[in-house]
């Protein structure tokens, strides 16, 4: 058995597109980490009373400090607190970008049964994301 | 000398953790600081159980994270079976936003190795597609059970399974290139085979996997630990497709740690939208131990790694130790 000691062109494709989207949210995480903490753009929740609402159940802190769960953060996005989402959701979204990037790749080289295994996967990180897997936190 | 050096450092570096656990952990509690604060600051101490001021967590975090992943990337274990037991452990945070940031420092760890091992051919796409879906799907089940669980309970099995882990760490000898004779018809079918180039021998390594129905279902389990306990979960991904499965160390080791950024996707999706993401804990914690982790890659050429894994072993008992006192209660 004798098999290419080279990545795929689709292998290759996911880590491009990894590579430039795993710096670019890592940046933007640090950038608007900087803005929160020296309280250039002032935060939902103040930072000084951050202590109290850390140390308890997260039910303690989205009924105390008034926070939406699912993507209803997106509403609070002028805060600094919810603007460090941005680079934290496009860390978690890569792999779904990544993985439309190589599923057309996939069906065009005839391998039909790893190309509904990566769109299965698109599914259940989309249903993951979406918060439509619902359940409350304790 | 120079091993002497790196054995100095090493060892400082495990005591400083230990002292930085240790500042954490014995942040006075409210009735010992009684005189030293005054009305609304004591309100505050009393209500959160530490006098330091908000700003001091997110630095101590960071620096021990900085000390944590050099140690993970020497001990070859990934950042988050350590950060979890040992920031829930010592650090004034609840463990619901400590598995949160956990699955973030794991997955951001994954998401920077991925492209070099993808590149190389270390980590297979093809390998890891399958085992991906089941173990993500099943990490989204574990997140949401690990949530609805009450949090003593969780630390109790946190603390059980860290002990586990540090057997497991102890007792299993992965095999280099393990010798598969027969590649099994799912293993076939999904094409799970592939090749890369040995550097210290300039050898081509042609391999195939085998019970592959057998460690697929054993990522069912992997799936619900790694999202109930925001661990990330190599320590379980390596021995599984290299021990079980028949993949060389080499890609076992790639292929689970691109595997976390797909698995941890999906739990930390979870997480975050429940709300147990803060960044102020995330953000210095995924810093720091990304920092640790270059400076750990750097060490690690001149590192005796099994010094390394014992201290970790050792490091991993205590953490796991702690978890399940606080989860009975003692702690």
């Amino acid at each position: 058995m004798n098999n290419s000691v080279h990545a795929s062109p689709e292998q290759n494709a996911y880590a491009d597109i990894l590579f430039y989207g795993c710096w670019t949210g890592l940046v933007i995480m640090l950038v608007t980490y900087l803005l929160y903490v020296s309280s250039a753009i002032a935060p939902h929740v103040p930072l000084e009373q951050m202590p109290l609402y850390w140390s308890q159940p997260v039910a303690h802190y989205l009924a105390g400090a008034g926070v939406p769960t699912g993507w209803g953060w997106t509403s609070l996005l002028g805060r600094g607190d919810f603007l460090n989402f941005l680079g934290i959701v496009l860390l978690a979204g890569l792999s779904i970008i990544c993985y439309l990037r190589v599923i057309p790749a996939l069906f065009r080289k005839g391998d039909k049964l790893i190309g509904c295994i990566a769109l299965a996967e698109v599914l259940v990180l989309l249903i993951a994301a979406s918060g439509l897997a619902g359940g409350g936190a304790h | 000398m120079k091993r002497q050096k790196l054995m100095a450092v090493t060892v400082s570096a495990g005591l400083l953790l230990l002292c930085l656990a240790a500042l954490a952990a014995a942040s006075p509690a409210p009735g010992v600081v009684e005189s030293a604060v005054n009305g609304a600051a004591r309100g505050m101490a009393e209500a959160t159980g530490t006098t330091l001021p908000w700003w001091a967590w997110p630095i101590i975090l960071l620096f021990f994270c900085f000390i944590l992943g050099i140690i993970a990337v020497m001990a070859g274990v990934g950042g988050g079976v350590l950060f979890v037991p040992l920031v829930s452990g010592f650090f004034p945070f609840h463990i619901d936003f400590v598995r949160g940031a956990g699955l973030l420092v794991a997955l951001a760890g994954a998401l920077a190795a991925g492209p070099g091992l993808l590149k190389r051919n270390l980590a297979s796409l093809r390998l890891a597609l399958p085992v991906a879906l089941i173990a993500s799907s099943c990490a989204i089940v574990g997140a949401f059970l690990g949530l609805a669980l009450p949090a003593d309970v969780v630390q109790l099995c946190l603390g059980g399974t860290i002990m586990f882990i540090a057997i497991l760490l102890l007792l299993s000898k992965n095999v280099a290139v393990p010798h598969v004779e027969r590649q099994d018809a799912l293993g076939m079918a999904l094409g799970m085979r592939g090749a890369y180039i040995e550097p210290s021998t300039g050898e081509v390594v042609n391999w195939k996997t085998q019970r592959t129905p057998q460690g697929l279902l054993l990522f069912i389990v992997i799936g619900v630990m790694a999202g109930m306990f925001g661990l990330g979960a190599g320590w379980a991904n390596v021995p599984v497709l290299n021990l079980l499965m028949g993949a060389p160390l080499k890609v076992a080791v790639g292929t689970s740690k691109f595997l976390l950024s797909i698995t941890d996707t999906s739990a930390a999706w979870v997480y975050m939208n429940q709300g147990c993401v803060l960044p102020l804990i995330a953000v210095p914690s995924i810093v720091g131990l990304m920092g640790g982790s270059f400076v750990g890659v750097r060490l690690l050429a001149k590192a005796k790694p099994r010094f390394i894994r014992y201290m970790v072993i050792g490091v991993l008992v205590f953490a796991g130790g702690k978890a399940l006192l606080k989860g009975l209660g003692i702690g």
